[in-house]
């Protein structure tokens, strides 16, 4: 019998790499393969199109900043790009590194390029498109990464994403932020941790770390727009799976297990009360401030359905 | 416990700002454009639930016309949807109302129309940019257009008469062409049916007229062009 590639959860994960002597980003590769019929190759190019999509997203934002119509985002691409771009000036003030404030640019420039209707990739979802994009573009300046690299980076992360899709939900209106952008930030450790060389099993470690930290995350979103608090969230988030990734990569482990970790996410998701899943009811959309935008935008009857959102 | 592909994480690349109130919405007029399979003078929306409260903020608005005019979700024309109806002289009408609580917070109905022909379809978006299309002219349908589906979909209406499907079906025998799933509906009210067919080769556009040159045939069409 062929080898098989299929996995549903964390332990069959590394149970696949282990049997086929694979890192997590190759048995993703071939779990595509046996599922599609696509070959190696076009999997290979839809994923290189996808990092171009990032890149140009990106660059997009950067180069053309433009207020999303809400007016509430747009303008700290710009402020992040100029620290970026003037790092070497500021890198005595700045507590971060280089790699951070690139990562937290990537980020936000992805967000503000999405508000704005911009291309981009919903990676794992729209709401949490940045946390990807930020930790490729950060990676890519410290590690030297080669285009390949960072398609494995790809590859790595939606093997962690498969596994929180199929335990618990990557949908804020389901299980919150945390299954958003949370669930990012666990990916995208992954991803960070694998490309450095670290074995499958440090990498699942790193997810954890990521996802632990991030557990509980309201979905609040004002006036119900992937605006505020998502984009920000999202620059820090990619930061966040930096730190989750060096620290697996120091050599920390996490105490929970990765599939308990995301069982323990989905339970809490559970627990969230429909007014932080999404619905604009609760939290940061219920402030004066987010009030007064959800009135501007004539949104005041947001809660009036049930089944709003 | 759902199987997914790696282009269900990594994807869909789309116009954003959202992939249920932008991206579903776009495939959704795709959708609708492509049974209609005309070049509709108007459109009418009727927004229910969730896309009538918040579809300004989401421009599900924009997304919508877009997909009728054959935008994809990841085409950036559909931030100018509106000048590109304008220039086509396309009128559109949006309203926000209630098509019933059966239906999903996020679903629209559809009007098409031009000299010829008018048409109504019902279709929601159910999260991650995937859809499902629920009515055609009153007939309820299932259709998702699913990017992992492997099979083409072919949709027909005919005339309520003895033998129509078995002339459909044999059309596609002829061709030597495998059908593997089908479901029909029957509206009592216009004495027709619907048929929608899961098929393992795409019809050619000569295919599809010569299908609808059958008699009792109203319309065939097919939904090779949105698959991805």
């Amino acid at each position: 019998m062929a080898a098989s590639f299929m996995f549903h959860n964390g332990k069959e994960l590394l149970q696949r790499c282990s049997e086929n002597d694979m890192p997590i980003w190759d048995v993703m590769l071939h779990y595509e393969m046996q599922m599609s019929p696509r070959s190696k190759e076009e999997i290979w190019k839809m994923l290189e199109e996808r990092l171009q999509v990032i890149f140009d997203g990106v660059d997009a934002a950067i180069e053309n900043p433009e207020l999303s119509p809400s007016g509430m985002v747009g303008k700290n691409t710009p402020l992040l790009a100029k620290g970026v771009h003037d790092f070497k000036k500021l890198e005595k003030e700045l507590l971060l590194n280089e790699a951070c404030i690139r990562a937290m640019l990537g980020a936000v420039a992805t967000g503000e390029n999405n508000a704005r209707m911009g291309v981009i990739l919903a990676f794992p979802t729209a709401g949490a498109a940045g946390v990807l994009p930020g930790v490729i573009y950060g990676a890519k300046f410290k590690l030297d990464l080669t285009r390949d690299q960072m398609v494995q980076m790809m590859l790595t992360a939606s093997a962690i994403g498969v596994v929180i899709a199929n335990t618990a939900t990557l949908s804020g209106a389901a299980g919150g932020c945390q299954a958003e952008v949370g669930s990012a930030t666990a990916m995208a450790a992954a991803a960070l941790t694998e490309v450095r060389g670290k074995s499958p099993e440090t990498s699942l470690h790193a997810a954890s770390l990521a996802l632990k930290n991030m557990i509980g995350l309201a979905c609040d979103p004002i006036g119900g727009l992937v605006e505020v608090p998502c984009i920000k969230r999202n620059g820090i988030g990619a930061v966040f799976a930096m730190s989750a990734s060096d620290m697996a990569y120091l050599g920390v482990e996490s105490f929970v297990p990765f599939d308990e970790v995301v069982r323990a996410m989905r339970e809490v998701g559970d627990l969230m009360s429909p007014k932080i899943r999404e619905t604009a009811l609760g939290g940061l959309a219920m402030t004066p401030t987010g009030q007064a935008v959800a009135e501007r935008m004539g949104l005041l009857n947001i809660g009036d359905n049930p089944c709003s959102k | 416990m759902g199987t997914f592909s790696l282009f269900d994480i990594a994807g869909p690349i789309m116009v954003g700002p959202s992939s249920s109130h932008t991206a579903g919405a776009a495939k959704i007029g795709q959708f609708a454009r492509a049974i209609f399979d005309a070049t509709p003078t108007k459109v009418h929306f009727l927004l229910h639930g969730s896309f009538g409260e918040v579809y300004k903020g989401h421009a599900t608005d924009r997304a919508l016309l877009g997909g009728v005019m054959k935008f994809a979700p990841n085409d950036a024309r559909i931030k100018t949807a509106f000048e590109h109806a304008k220039e086509k002289g396309l009128e559109y009408v949006f309203e926000p109302g209630n098509l019933g609580a059966q239906h999903h917070p996020n679903t629209v109905r559809i009007t098409l129309e031009n000299a010829e022909r008018k048409m109504e379809l019902i279709g929601s978006s159910i999260g991650g940019g995937n859809i499902v299309m629920t009515q055609i002219n009153g007939f309820d349908v299932h259709l998702t257009g699913n990017g992992a589906e492997q099979y083409f979909t072919l949709v027909t209406e005919n005339e309520n008469r003895p033998g129509m499907l078995a002339k459909i079906t044999g059309f596609l025998g002829d061709k030597a062409i495998r059908i593997v799933n089908m479901q029909s509906c029957y509206l009592a009210f216009e004495n027709k049916v619907l048929s929608v067919l899961s098929i393992e080769t795409a019809l050619t556009l000569e295919d599809l007229l010569d299908l609808e040159k059958e008699d009792g045939i109203l319309f065939a069409r097919s939904l090779n062009k949105i698959a991805s």
